[in-house]
């Protein structure tokens, strides 16, 4: 009961800077009602570390920004705490609940189905599969994924129907009705980044993370994106969401965390994280004292980060060539 | 002409053949594994082979025919699971070369006579004579002993078999199966009932005029006999029934899911592994009843059921265009005519001293193969979508 | 991987057509076989008549007299000839299937005993030796020599490992030379070339075409062979490869192209030669001795040839400029491409001396087994895709530990378990390898996300 009520008020940005208002600006401080505790979780490749994070909370009903310059661990991060990847410390400390149940050893589709369902930075779109199929596939618990029911047509039409008309809701509020028959791999960069969101959303999460929702989406998108970023958060979802670039996340988000070389360096509201010293020498030093002939750059982690990058442009490439 | 119509004949009799609808049948299931779930099973001969001894070898040991199917799909459901859990977590090209290898190991010990306890059951490389476990099968036949002819009324019975009425009536197939193939890929703008009514239609005329321009005389009830052939096509449709049922849910949804993206997948709460497991499973049982079918009409030979026979499979899927209901199907009549047609023209036109000889006679069955090899390559390089398939669906490779 | 696994297939082929025909004459088999014992007389095998098991008791230099050899037959029926003086037995067989030949302990000379046969598969019950799988017109001679009484087992089985470890590293080198360009290609492009197999039976074609047909010296024939499929890599990724990888055709579709092309070059070779077994060259190798161990000179060669080759081809990849970036293409071509290195240029050579490499292991092998068969690449493909499997995708080193272990599998596995395993435990130990460590020996282990 309280959980909705605390959700609806935060609708206003005055009860959400309240909220947040008795909050310590320093890295690793608590929240008046934390949606998602994480302990002592580091990711290590080969020698380097990736991801070195002693303790984070994340605030019910507002929207955290966590940002960092290229190569700060973000995305790793985010893998560790959905069950995409594994944590190096796993079984000496490391631990992280979300909601009150603890999700150490749980597996990335049983984190999904307790209710914090992510984004991916590259996305995802099931590209021989249509818009409309896709949206379907979100939805949780479907008798009709059950192979001992699903030749059974009655035992799962009627479920389908709701599915169906919750997927034509969401499809018309992020303007992709009409696409609703093409195949996902027709569709731009934006548009797939909308279609990820808005499948993330077919199972009423209550908690959405989204990886660099921005990256790779036209400029006049973004406003949209941030837009719906904004009512899903008035709605009661609580968002965690990855950015690089900190100004496109300026306006939106209520209480920003800062990472870089995988620790959190600061935390924080929007206006004032910017001026933090840390996150200066955070953004600044990620690139200026880097010599390309280092050696580090040859490290798994850049090396992740170049791949990452050469997808991307490919990407963008065949998209240009298809459009 | 009558070259040509013994060229024909021939590719009827095939297309009727009890094997060839066997090979249908695990080929619809080598669709669920690699056309809906991008599994790359390379070893469906594995699951045929099980399912033949199993079935095989229980009626050998006097248990009754009912006993017998169910033995030969529990060893396919067994062997789905001892593949299926070490290895479909790891990559996908794992999987290929753990299937391609288990069903090699199968193929191994089905041969061996290494061991008697073993070989006693199998027989080793010789095999287990057909005549050893078909009796039972035979004996439900409800046909009458005799031999029946299909159709009873054909070409020969219109202006004495003359060539026009032969060419117009391969004209009139040509023309419906290309209109068929249209309203398949929904060229044509017809919906729903319309559409099947048309399909059934279509496909229901083409297959009397083939009967009537080539028909088909086989004994009703002994090997490769009618009986055999109407069980087979029956399985076959039984299977395609049950395939369009489960491709149509959510469940087949989920499959495609998983073909396209496991990490999306389990971003949305799916439990991967086990749709994969599922998959693979059902697949696997399509496979033993090809299995038991194929061996059927002829022996459980191990070395007959071995890697070519996963090849053809895969060209069959190719051709007729995987993810697509009738496309196995489609796929395994077109490769397996198609062989004979290549044979047949072979051996008429390129190995006798009244046209071209360059070729001795067992050259001509090699030209044939040599032919499949590079039709398969083509076929994936120029259509990968197949027969059937969507082109744009293909666009977006993974 | 010897002769005989070569033939059996021909053999296991034919037996399917004779069932029948054994069925049918059976019974009257029953009734004309004779308990009656015999002399041993001259046995000439006819087609679809007679076969023959024919044989020397002893050796022929030290023949053995007034033994009872005895034949069992498929029908359990026996038949018992006494040899002579040059030791002779010879049985005429008129129904394919399996038989079993034993002697009477009690006709042996006092003190000595049959020496069991060193693949345990022809080991048959009570001290008999298996002939399997006989075929009309064929002659099959079983060994029968003896050994002294209590001779000491735990060394024979000495010898007999370690002349199947010479035979497991022989067959391994022989495997990484084929491997090694299966794992580059692999790792270069991602193709898993089903057709791989089928170029080391090419090499062995055309050693067979040029040394034996065309009549070229055997070291000529073999740089001619190197450099043949060699071309033939080049020419390969010439017109079909690079132009596949421009269109971008994925892999799955790339590896249904390989195994197109492995089915369209195996028939063609039967085309070519037919279904029999070629040699490359004629003459019966010369064998050798080192203490128990027994190696045909060619082996010898083939071992110091492949080992050399293959040390180059090691120290190539890792000294050359071009073997760095070859390295570099295979751990991350994306990131190759990137700093400069020209992966169409990369991947080109690596088809072109891995077919090369192929073609020597094809025609090495041929001189090793005597002879090569449309399907000889076909048995071993599956041991190369273990041996690549098994020492880590993609990676050149690790290709050839993995065949070393694969080829002393095949070879030692006998001991212990029946011959026709042979293959089928090989496989295995790469499944379940893959169970407890999926990136081979040498991989390194794949990051999720």
């Amino acid at each position: 009961m309280s959980e909705t009520t605390t959700a609806k008020g935060l609708a206003d940005p005055a009860a959400r800077r309240q909220l947040m208002s008795g909050v310590e600006p320093e890295p690793g401080s608590s929240k008046p009602d934390p949606i998602l505790k994480v302990d002592n979780i580091v990711r290590q490749f080969g020698g380097i570390t990736a991801v070195d994070v002693d303790h984070l909370e994340v605030q019910r009903g507002i929207i955290t920004a966590l940002i960092g310059p290229n190569g700060a661990g973000k995305t790793t991060f985010f893998n560790l705490i959905t069950g995409f990847d594994r944590p190096t410390s796993a079984g000496r400390g490391a631990h992280w609940s979300f909601d009150g149940a603890t999700l150490d050893r749980t597996s990335a589709s049983k984190v999904a189905k307790s209710g914090m369902v992510r984004t991916f930075q590259l996305t995802k779109a099931l590209s021989r599969m249509t818009v409309m199929d896709n949206m379907m596939l979100g939805a949780q618990n479907q008798a009709g994924e059950n192979l001992a029911k699903c030749l059974i047509k009655p035992f799962w039409s009627a479920q389908e129907k709701q599915v169906e008309e919750k997927a034509l809701a969401l499809l018309d509020r992020f303007s992709l009705l009409e696409k609703r028959k093409d195949y996902a791999g027709s569709l731009s960069g934006g548009q797939r980044k909308l279609l990820e969101m808005a499948r993330a959303l077919m199972s009423d999460p209550k908690m959405i993370m989204l990886d660099e929702p921005m990256a790779g989406v036209n400029p006049a998108l973004t406003q949209s994106l941030l837009g719906h970023i904004q009512s899903l958060r008035d709605e009661g979802t609580t968002v965690l969401f990855v950015e690089h670039d900190m100004h496109v996340v300026r306006h939106i988000s209520d209480w920003v965390v800062v990472m870089a070389e995988g620790k959190l360096v600061a935390e924080g509201p929007a206006d004032s994280v910017m001026s933090n010293t840390a996150v200066i020498d955070a953004y600044l030093g990620a690139h200026h004292d880097t010599d390309l002939g280092d050696d580090a750059l040859l490290s798994d982690a850049t090396l992740e980060q170049l791949e990452a990058e050469v997808a991307a442009e490919e990407a963008e490439r065949e998209e240009e060539q298809r459009s | 002409m009558d070259d040509i119509q013994g060229i024909l004949n021939a590719m009827m009799r095939t297309a009727v053949d009890p094997q060839t609808a066997a090979v249908a049948i695990a080929v619809i299931g080598l669709n669920i594994h690699f056309g809906y779930t991008g599994l790359i099973n390379i070893g469906q001969s594995a699951f045929m082979l099980l399912g033949a001894y199993g079935f095989a070898i229980s009626i050998t040991q006097g248990w009754p025919l009912p006993v017998a199917i169910l033995v030969g799909l529990a060893v396919a459901f067994v062997f789905a699971l001892v593949l299926g859990v070490p290895t479909l977590k790891l990559r996908g090209d794992y999987l290929a070369i753990v299937t391609i290898s288990a069903a090699e190991i199968i193929r191994y010990v089905g041969r061996s006579g290494g061991y008697e306890s073993l070989s006693n059951l199998t027989n080793a490389a010789q095999g287990i004579a057909g005549s050893q476990y078909r009796t039972p099968f035979t004996d439900l036949s409800p046909f009458p002993t005799g031999t029946t002819q299909l159709l009873p009324f054909n070409y020969l019975d219109v202006a004495g078999g003359s060539t026009v009425v032969r060419l117009l009536g391969w004209l009139v197939v040509v023309a419906a199966i290309w209109t068929a193939v249209r309203i398949g890929r929904r060229k044509v703008g017809l919906e729903g009932s319309t559409r099947t009514l048309a399909m059934v239609g279509l496909t229901a005329l083409v297959v009397v005029l083939l009967f009537f321009l080539a028909p088909v005389s086989q004994r009703n009830t002994g090997v490769n006999g009618w009986w055999f052939t109407v069980v087979a096509w029956i399985l076959v449709g039984i299977s395609l029934i049950i395939v369009l049922g489960l491709t149509r849910s959510p469940w087949g949804r989920a499959l495609k899911g998983v073909r396209e993206d496991e990490d999306a997948m389990r971003s949305l709460g799916k439990n991967v592994f086990a749709i994969k497991m599922q998959a693979l499973i059902i697949g696997g049982l399509f496979g033993a009843i090809g299995g038991m079918m194929y061996v059927l009409p002829a022996a459980v030979q191990p070395d007959a059921l071995g890697r070519s026979i996963t090849f053809f499979a895969y060209t069959a899927l190719l051709l007729g265009g995987a993810a697509t209901i009738w496309g196995p199907v489609l796929g395994s009549l077109i490769f397996f005519v198609g062989r004979v047609f290549l044979i047949g023209v072979a051996n008429t036109y390129l190995s006798s001293d009244d046209y071209l000889n360059i070729m001795n006679g067992q050259q001509t069955s090699q030209f044939a193969f040599i032919i499949v090899g590079v039709a398969l390559m083509l076929l994936v390089i120029f259509r990968p979508q197949g027969i059937l398939g969507d082109k744009r669906e293909l666009r977006f490779n993974v | 991987m010897s002769r005989t696994s070569v033939l059996e297939r021909g053999v296991v082929a034919r037996a399917a057509a004779f069932l029948v025909l054994s069925l049918l004459v059976a019974p009257l088999l029953l009734l004309l076989s004779s308990r009656s014992v015999e002399a041993a007389t001259l046995c000439l095998p006819k087609k679809d008549e007679t076969a023959c098991i024919a044989g020397t008791m002893g050796s022929r230099a030290e023949p053995i007299e007034g033994v009872d050899v005895t034949l069992t037959k498929p029908d359990g029926s026996t038949e018992t000839q006494t040899t002579e003086k040059d030791g002779k037995f010879a049985f005429t067989i008129t129904e394919p299937g399996n038989y079993l030949v034993g002697v009477d302990e009690e006709t042996l000379p006092k003190g000595s005993e049959l020496r069991p046969p060193a693949n345990a598969a022809l080991r048959g019950p009570e001290g008999t030796i298996k002939v399997d799988n006989v075929q009309l017109g064929q002659n099959y001679g079983p060994v029968l020599t003896v050994r002294p009484k209590g001779f000491d087992d735990s060394t024979s089985k000495w010898d007999e490992f370690i002349q199947s470890s010479v035979n497991g590293i022989r067959l391994g080198l022989l495997l990484a030379l084929a491997s090694v360009g299966l794992s580059l290609i692999y790792g270069t492009t991602g193709i898993s070339n089903f057709a791989h197999a089928e170029q080391v039976t090419l090499g062995g074609m055309v050693g067979y075409g040029l040394v034996n047909v065309a009549g070229l010296p055997l070291v000529v024939g073999g740089i001619l062979v190197v450099i043949i499929c060699g071309f033939t890599g080049w020419f390969q990724d010439r017109i079909l490869w690079q132009p596949l990888r421009r269109r971008g055709l994925g892999l799955t579709q790339l590896m249904i192209v390989t195994i197109g092309l492995s089915l369209a070059m195996q028939y063609a070779f039967q085309y070519t030669v037919g279904a029999r077994t070629v040699r490359v060259v004629v003459e019966t190798p010369e064998t050798r001795d080192f203490g128990s161990i027994r190696i045909t000179d060619q082996s010898l060669w083939a071992m110091g040839i492949a080992a050399v080759v293959l040390a180059l081809v090691g120290l190539a990849l890792l000294r050359t400029r071009i073997g760095r970036a070859t390295r570099a293409v295979a751990d991350n071509p994306a990131l190759a491409q990137a700093s400069g290195i020209d992966t169409d240029k990369v991947i080109r050579l690596v088809w072109t001396v891995a077919m090369g490499l192929s073609g020597l292991s094809g025609i090495l092998y041929a001189l090793i087994v005597n002879g090569v068969k449309w399907d000889t690449g076909l048995q071993i493909l599956l041991l190369l895709f273990a041996a690549v499997t098994l020492g880590g995708l993609g990676t050149a080193f690790g290709a050839l530990v993995g065949s070393l272990i694969i080829g002393l599998v095949v070879e030692l596995s006998p001991m212990v378990i029946p011959g026709d395993f042979k293959y089928a435990a090989a496989l295995l130990i790469l499944i379940l390898l893959l169970l407890v460590r999926p990136q081979g020996l040498l991989g390194r282990p794949q990051r999720v996300g």
